[in-house]
C-alpha cells in the first residue's frame, strides 16, 4: 500500500465522517462547523492530486467566505437551538481526532506536494505544479471562454437580483 | 515517503524559530505599542519594570497566566474553549510562506530561509486570512452573551467585506511578479519595490489588512465604549491571553506579508553577498510598518459602522478592480511596444484613479458640514 493510498483513505474517512456529523448534529452552528471541516478536507484532496490552486480557492471561497456567511445568517436568525432530542457524546472526541488527522495531512502535503517540481516528489507530467496556474488561466480564457463569460454574467445577474430584492422601493417609504 | 530525516529536522527547527520569534515578538510588540502610544499622547508609558520598562511584558505574562479562568454558565463550553485556539493558529500558520532571506549555506547543505515555498503562496495567505474569521465569530457566539454576539457579528460582516478588497489588491502584485510564490514576489522586486509601481494597491492592502486584524480605526468588533470588549468580553486568564496574542502576532505577520508584497521583503543593499542580512532588513521593515500601525491607532477615531461598510464596498472594491485593470494594461503595453517606460503609466494612472474617491469623499463631507452649519 503506497503512502498516497493511506493518505487518501484517512482523508476519505474524515470527509465522510464530517459529512455525517453535519447531517446528524442537532445544533445548526455545529452542523455548519462540520461542513467547514468537510470543505477543508476536500481542499486537502486537491492537494493530494497536486492541484494547489484549486485547493486554496476551495478554502478561500467555500470554507472562508460562504460558510462564514452561513454562520452569520444562523447567528442572525438565532436558529441555532434545534429541539434537542438526543445528545451525541461521541461528537466532540470524533471532531478532535478528525481535525488533528486533517491538519497533519494538510501540513504534510503542503510541504511535499505544493512545491516546485523536482524538489521532493516529481508530480505527473500533466499537472506540473509550477505551470498549474498558467495552464488553468490559459484554459479558462481560450478553450472555455464562453462558459466562463456565461458564468460571470450569471453571477452578475444573481448579485443585481439580490440588491433589487433587498432595496426598498422609493414610493413605499411614505 | 520522505526518508531524508534531515529535511524533517530542518522543517522542525524552522517552525520552532517562527513560533518563538512570534511569541517574543508579541510580548515586545505590546511594550513597543504602549511606549509609542504614550509618546504620541505625551505620556511616559510603562517604564518601571527593569531598565526602560523592558521587563514589563514578562510581568504582564505572569499576571495573565495566574489569572482565574472564568467561563459563563450558559456558554457552549467546547466551542468556547476552541475559539481562542482557532484565532491563534491562523496567525502563526501564515508565517510558513514568508521568506526570511535568500538561501544560505550551512553544514554543507543549502537551507532556504522559508518554511514552505508554496507555489501558490499568495493564495495560501488569502485562504488562511479567510479562515481566520472563525475564531472571532465562534467566540462571539459561544459566549452566549449579547455584547460578545454583537462583536462577533460585526467582525464577520467587516472581515468578509474587506477580504474582497484585500484579495483584489493582491492581483497587481501577482501580475507584476508573474508568479504566486512569495519567494518569486520578493525576487521580482530586485530592481524596484512594488510600492513604487503600485502605490494605490499598497494603500488598499494596508487599509484592508488593518480591517482584517481588527485594529483601530476598524476595531468595531471590540469597541470598548459600545460593546465593553466585543467578542472576548467573557474571556479571562489564559484564554483571553490567546486572543491578545493572536491580535499582535497577526499584526507582525501581516506587516511581514506587506513588506514581502510591496517593500521588497528581505531585499536591501548587500543581501547578495551576505545572505544573513536578509532577516535583518525584513525585521527593520516590519518594525517600521508596525510603527505605522500604532501611529494610525493613535491618530484616527473609530469608523461609524455604516461608513465602514460603504467605504469597503463602494470605495475600496471598485478602486482595487480599477487598479487591477490599470496594472494589466500597463504590463500589456510595455510588452507589446517593447518599451518598459510604459510601466510608469501604472503608478500615474493608479494615483489618478485613487484621487477620484478621495476628492469625492472630501467634497461630500465638506458639503455635509456646510449643510449642518
Amino acid at each position: 500500500m503506497t503512502l498516497d493510498l493511506v493518505l487518501f483513505l484517512v482523508l476519505a474517512l474524515v470527509a465522510v465522517a464530517s459529512a455525517l456529523g453535519m447531517l446528524f448534529s442537532r445544533n445548526a452552528v455545529y452542523a455548519a462547523l462540520y461542513l467547514v471541516l468537510n470543505f477543508v478536507t476536500v481542499a486537502v484532496f486537491y492537494l493530494l492530486l497536486s492541484a494547489p490552486f484549486i485547493a486554496m480557492a476551495q478554502v478561500t471561497v467555500y470554507a472562508g467566505a460562504i460558510m462564514v456567511l452561513f454562520l452569520f445568517v444562523i447567528m442572525l436568525l438565532g436558529s441555532d437551538a434545534l429541539p434537542k432530542s438526543q445528545v451525541l457524546p461521541w461528537q466532540k472526541p470524533l471532531a478532535i481526532v478528525m481535525s488533528v488527522l486533517l491538519a497533519a495531512e494538510a501540513a504534510y502535503l503542503l510541504v511535499t506536494k505544493a512545491r516546485p517540481a523536482g524538489d521532493v516528489l516529481p508530480p505527473t507530467e500533466l499537472v506540473n505544479t509550477t505551470e498549474n496556474l498558467r495552464q488553468l488561466g490559459n484554459a479558462l480564457f481560450t478553450d472555455y471562454l464562453l462558459p466562463f463569460e456565461v458564468v460571470s454574467i450569471l453571477l452578475l445577474v444573481a448579485m443585481v437580483g439580490a440588491i433589487v430584492l433587498t432595496k426598498k422601493e422609493k414610493g413605499a417609504r411614505q | 515517503m520522505i526518508t531524508d530525516w534531515t529535511l524533517w529536522l530542518e522543517w522542525f527547527i524552522k517552525s520552532l524559530v517562527w513560533i518563538f520569534a512570534l511569541l517574543g515578538g508579541f510580548a515586545y510588540l505590546t511594550y513597543y505599542e504602549r511606549r509609542a502610544l504614550a509618546r504620541i499622547q505625551t505620556r511616559v508609558g510603562p517604564n518601571r519594570a527593569g531598565p526602560f520598562g523592558l521587563l514589563q511584558p514578562i510581568a504582564d505574562a505572569i499576571k495573565l497566566i495566574f489569572k482565574e479562568e472564568l467561563s459563563p454558565a450558559k456558554a457552549y463550553k467546547f466551542i468556547f474553549f476552541l475559539a481562542p485556539i482557532l484565532t491563534l493558529v491562523p496567525s502563526i500558520v501564515i508565517a510558513a510562506v514568508i521568506p526570511l532571506g535568500p538561501p544560505i549555506q550551512l553544514f554543507g547543505r543549502q537551507i532556504n530561509l522559508v518554511l514552505a515555498d508554496v507555489n501558490v503562496g499568495v493564495l495560501y495567505f488569502m485562504a488562511i486570512a479567510a479562515v481566520a474569521v472563525y475564531g472571532i465569530v465562534l467566540a462571539g457566539w459561544s459566549s452566549n452573551s449579547k455584547y460578545a454576539m454583537l462583536g462577533g457579528m460585526r467582525s464577520t460582516a467587516q472581515m468578509i467585506s474587506y477580504e474582497l478588497a484585500l484579495g483584489i489588491s493582491l492581483i497587481p502584485v501577482i501580475l507584476l511578479a508573474n508568479s504566486m510564490s512569495m519567494v518569486d514576489v520578493v525576487k521580482a522586486q530586485g530592481m524596484l519595490w512594488f510600492v513604487f509601481l503600485q502605490p494605490v494597491g499598497a494603500l488598499i492592502f494596508w487599509i484592508a489588512t488593518l480591517a482584517e486584524v481588527n485594529r483601530a480605526p476598524f476595531d468595531m468588533p471590540e469597541a470598548e465604549q459600545e460593546l465593553t470588549a466585543g467578542y472576548h468580553a467573557e474571556y479571562s486568564g489564559m484564554k483571553f491571553a490567546l486572543f491578545f496574542m493572536a491580535e499582535y502576532q497577526k499584526m507582525i505577520v501581516i506587516c511581514a506579508v506587506m513588506a514581502v508584497f510591496f517593500f521588497g521583503g528581505y531585499l536591501g543593499p548587500g543581501v547578495d553577498k551576505y545572505p544573513l542580512l536578509g532577516p535583518v532588513y525584513l525585521f527593520i521593515k516590519v518594525f517600521l510598518l508596525l510603527f505605522a500601525m500604532i501611529w494610525v491607532r493613535a491618530t484616527w477615531p473609530r469608523f461609524r459602522y455604516d461608513r465602514l461598510m460603504s467605504f469597503g464596498w463602494k470605495v475600496l472594491v471598485p478602486l482595487s478592480l480599477a487598479i487591477v485593470f490599470i496594472t494589466a494594461t500597463g504590463i500589456l503595453l510595455a510588452e507589446e511596444t517593447g518599451n518598459p517606460m510604459w510601466m510608469w503609466a501604472i503608478p500615474a494612472a493608479s494615483v489618478i484613479a485613487g484621487l477620484i474617491p478621495v476628492v469625492t469623499i472630501y467634497r461630500t463631507l465638506k458639503r455635509l458640514s456646510y449643510e449642518r452649519a
